[in-house]
């Protein structure tokens, strides 16, 4: 089990064809990742040639639409690799077709334009009035299932299948993160991303976690900037009773100064790493000084001393 | 980008915001004849982007234009927490019959925006909202619709606008969330608000933040930027489309992610705390690409602040492998030649780590040392930078 992405995922990349996504697509296919096609709409009716994970030639489709990609695929995930100019067509295209989940990599889309992606895919609900589309990013690194599937451009070979979930605003912490505890393995690490408005949460990644039967202890990684890391601990103190362990960057961090991510910035007295750290050890979450310090942290609270056999 | 409040003044002229005559001054000269244009009555007010200008003597009441030249001069070049006035606002003298409050900014939480109004402006909002929560009301608008005719109308009536009011402030604020939509801004807020003694609704202070990622679609955008009060070496950076704040200490770093950066400021700075208190200099993401170019650029900018004394290169290789990155450091050190003064700690992991260790080791450069963890590696250069610091 896992969260979100597993081997049965069908995948379709949007901008399949630009710099980025083909680079990732190559990647992702070699991760074992089920891509079953791309879009580009002045490319529809082409194909690009990959190789699978054992090498072998692989024809994907382009298709001129999200739509006309699900229809003839079955895909369920679309991943974007998209230039911030021309994302929010291209988030509304997905979320009028109704994929269930929409993985956005890009970086720099205008945050009001976020905004209304994100507002849209709000009032598309389905059957059960919750959203059909659950949007993950933007500016994210995405998710990877070790050994399963990898939606996003997380490095694939760092670690393999266990039972620590992993929840960051960044990526290269993540990256970090999971390799402090290679040993351990992962059931899924997923980055939400450090735009002002994101899709998924940490709150949503932690819920999903603890319904994962694979999920055996959380790490969830904060930065400066906003309150979703109070809103998380409150949610944990009421809601999670899987050990969790936490780590905020950006202690260091002046006031008024954006830290690379857009949303990392602390104004006046909130958002600031010191508060989301007591809220945090508030709700019962050890909180780590250092990223080693963190992973000492999991290692002290995993349940089971289940180790790796082969990374 | 938080804008100075003539420039606001100008945004939302250009969009239909009623606002009184206001012309920007950089001399005492430039601030008597613009009193001569607008004539009458005027405010000499402080440009600078920080609050409580009032209080610190950044505002003055001008009766004659004589007054204006004044003011100026003593304004003009005054130090307001730290931020030095560099420009001065001429303003026409307004005739205030009430003080309002609206600004419209992203909620962050709520992954929307949310208007907040109120009937009792001019103090400051954080105090309205401690000490009389009950009197500013706080509308969510969608991002799908803004703030159309009916959630102006909606947002005049919560503030509790008296009916004859309503209509004529509600155009006004339909008119303000057009500036927040057109210039891509994260913040318009409007205080105070007013209404003057001929019952003209009108915005008299203004405060705006745009969007940075907005830049592509915003070409005006760019020359609201105040060079004088820009960092240079932040400037240079920005020049070279590198992402760098410019701190306060001595352990100058560069990584790859804000995450990883934001981290291994923290992880100096505790390491710090056992050799004499040294702390991080600067943030620099270098991004996901990093390249021989891209990385001596950034130790370009990083040795070029004199209060460096040594250099933390802390890289988790992943999309870039940690091989790229060697190459990337041993040729950046090449193009910058006797440039290059201070200590390097290098620590690499990931993607291709042995290949990238080995290429250090054997490039041997007598400015660089390697760390095996980001822990160790923090360790070091803080040390290093300790040492310096000493001599």
């Amino acid at each position: 089990m896992s969260i979100y992405l597993n081997k049965d995922s069908k995948v379709i990349v949007q901008g399949i064809t630009g710099g980025e996504g083909s680079k990732h697509t190559a990647r992702m296919l070699h991760a074992g990742t089920n891509i079953v096609g791309g879009v580009n709409a002045r490319k529809a009716g082409t194909t690009v040639a990959h190789k699978d994970q054992h090498g072998a030639e692989v024809e994907l489709p382009v298709f001129g639409s999200v739509a006309e990609a699900m229809e003839a695929t079955g895909a369920d995930v679309s991943v974007m690799f998209v230039p911030p100019k021309f994302a929010k067509d291209a988030a509304i295209e997905a979320i009028e077709a109704g994929i269930p989940l929409l993985v956005v990599i890009t970086e720099g889309i205008p945050v009001q334009d976020s905004a209304q992606f994100f507002a849209l895919s709000q009032e598309k609900t389905g059957a059960d009035g919750k959203p059909v589309t659950r949007i993950l990013g933007p500016n994210c690194p995405g998710i990877i299932t070790p050994g399963e599937s990898l939606a996003g451009i997380t490095p694939a070979n760092i670690t393999g299948k266990g039972g620590v979930g992993l929840v960051s605003k960044s990526g290269t912490l993540t990256y970090q993160m999971m390799y402090e505890l290679r040993d351990l393995g992962f059931s899924t690490a997923i980055g939400i991303g450090g735009d002002p408005v994101i899709g998924t949460t940490h709150i949503d990644a932690l819920e999903a976690f603890e319904a994962d039967p694979d999920t055996k202890a959380i790490v969830m990684i904060g930065e400066i900037g906003g309150d979703a890391e109070e809103r998380a601990a409150e949610f944990i103190k009421n809601n999670v009773t899987k050990p969790v362990v936490g780590y905020v960057a950006g202690f260091t961090a002046p006031e008024g100064k954006t830290m690379g991510h857009a949303g990392a910035i602390v104004s006046g007295s909130s958002g600031t790493a010191q508060a989301k750290k007591e809220a945090l050890e508030a709700a019962g979450v050890k909180v780590g000084k250092t990223p080693s310090e963190t992973a000492h942290l999991l290692r002290e609270v995993y349940p089971e001393h289940e180790e790796l056999s082969s990374l | 980008m938080d804008l100075y409040e003539y420039q606001a003044r100008d945004l939302f002229e250009a969009h239909g915001v009623p606002v009184l005559a206001g012309i920007v001054a950089q001399t005492p000269e430039e601030a008597k004849a613009a009193a001569e244009k607008i004539g009458g009555v005027t405010v000499v007010k402080a440009q600078v982007k920080v609050g409580g200008r009032g209080k610190a003597g950044g505002v003055k009441v001008a009766k004659t234009a004589d007054e204006a030249f004044e003011h100026a001069k003593a304004i003009l070049g005054m130090d307001i927490k730290g931020h030095t006035v560099h420009q001065v606002m001429i303003a026409q003298g307004a005739d205030i019959a009430e003080e309002y409050y609206f600004s419209v900014l992203l909620d962050r939480s709520n992954r929307t925006y949310l208007a907040m109004c109120s009937v009792e402006g001019g103090m400051e909002i954080e105090q309205l909202a401690e000490e009389r929560p009950e009197a500013l009301a706080k509308v969510p608008v969608s991002a799908l619709t803004g703030i159309d005719a009916a959630t102006a109308d909606k947002i005049v009536a919560e503030a509790g606008f008296p009916e004859e009011l309503r209509g004529k402030v509600a155009e006004v604020l339909v008119k303000l969330w057009d500036v927040f939509e057109k210039e891509d801004a994260t913040l318009v807020e409007v205080n105070p608000l007013v209404k003057t003694g001929a019952g003209d609704i009108v915005a008299l202070d203004g405060k705006v933040t745009l969007d940075d990622n907005a830049e592509f679609r915003q070409e005006g955008h760019g020359a609201l930027v105040d060079e004088r009060t820009e960092d240079p070496l932040e400037a240079k950076a920005k020049a070279n489309d590198l992402n760098y704040v410019k701190l306060d200490g001595e352990v100058g770093i560069i990584g790859n992610g804000a995450g990883l950066v934001m981290s291994t400021l923290d992880v100096v700075a505790y390491a710090g705390e056992n050799h004499g208190g040294v702390k991080p200099a600067n943030f620099l993401d270098i991004g996901g690409g990093a390249s021989a170019e891209v990385m001596a650029n950034g130790l370009d900018v990083i040795l070029n602040d004199a209060q460096v004394k040594s250099v933390f290169v802390n890289v988790f290789g992943g999309i870039t492998a940690c091989d790229a990155v060697a190459n990337g450091v041993v040729k950046a050190l090449e193009i910058l030649g006797d440039k290059a003064t201070k200590p390097l700690v290098v620590r690499l992991d990931g993607n291709n780590v042995d290949e990238g260790r080995r290429i250090l080791r054997e490039a041997a450069h007598p400015l660089v040392t390697q760390a095996t963890s980001m822990d160790e590696g923090a360790d070091k250069a803080a040390e290093l930078a300790n040492a310096s610091a000493q001599k």
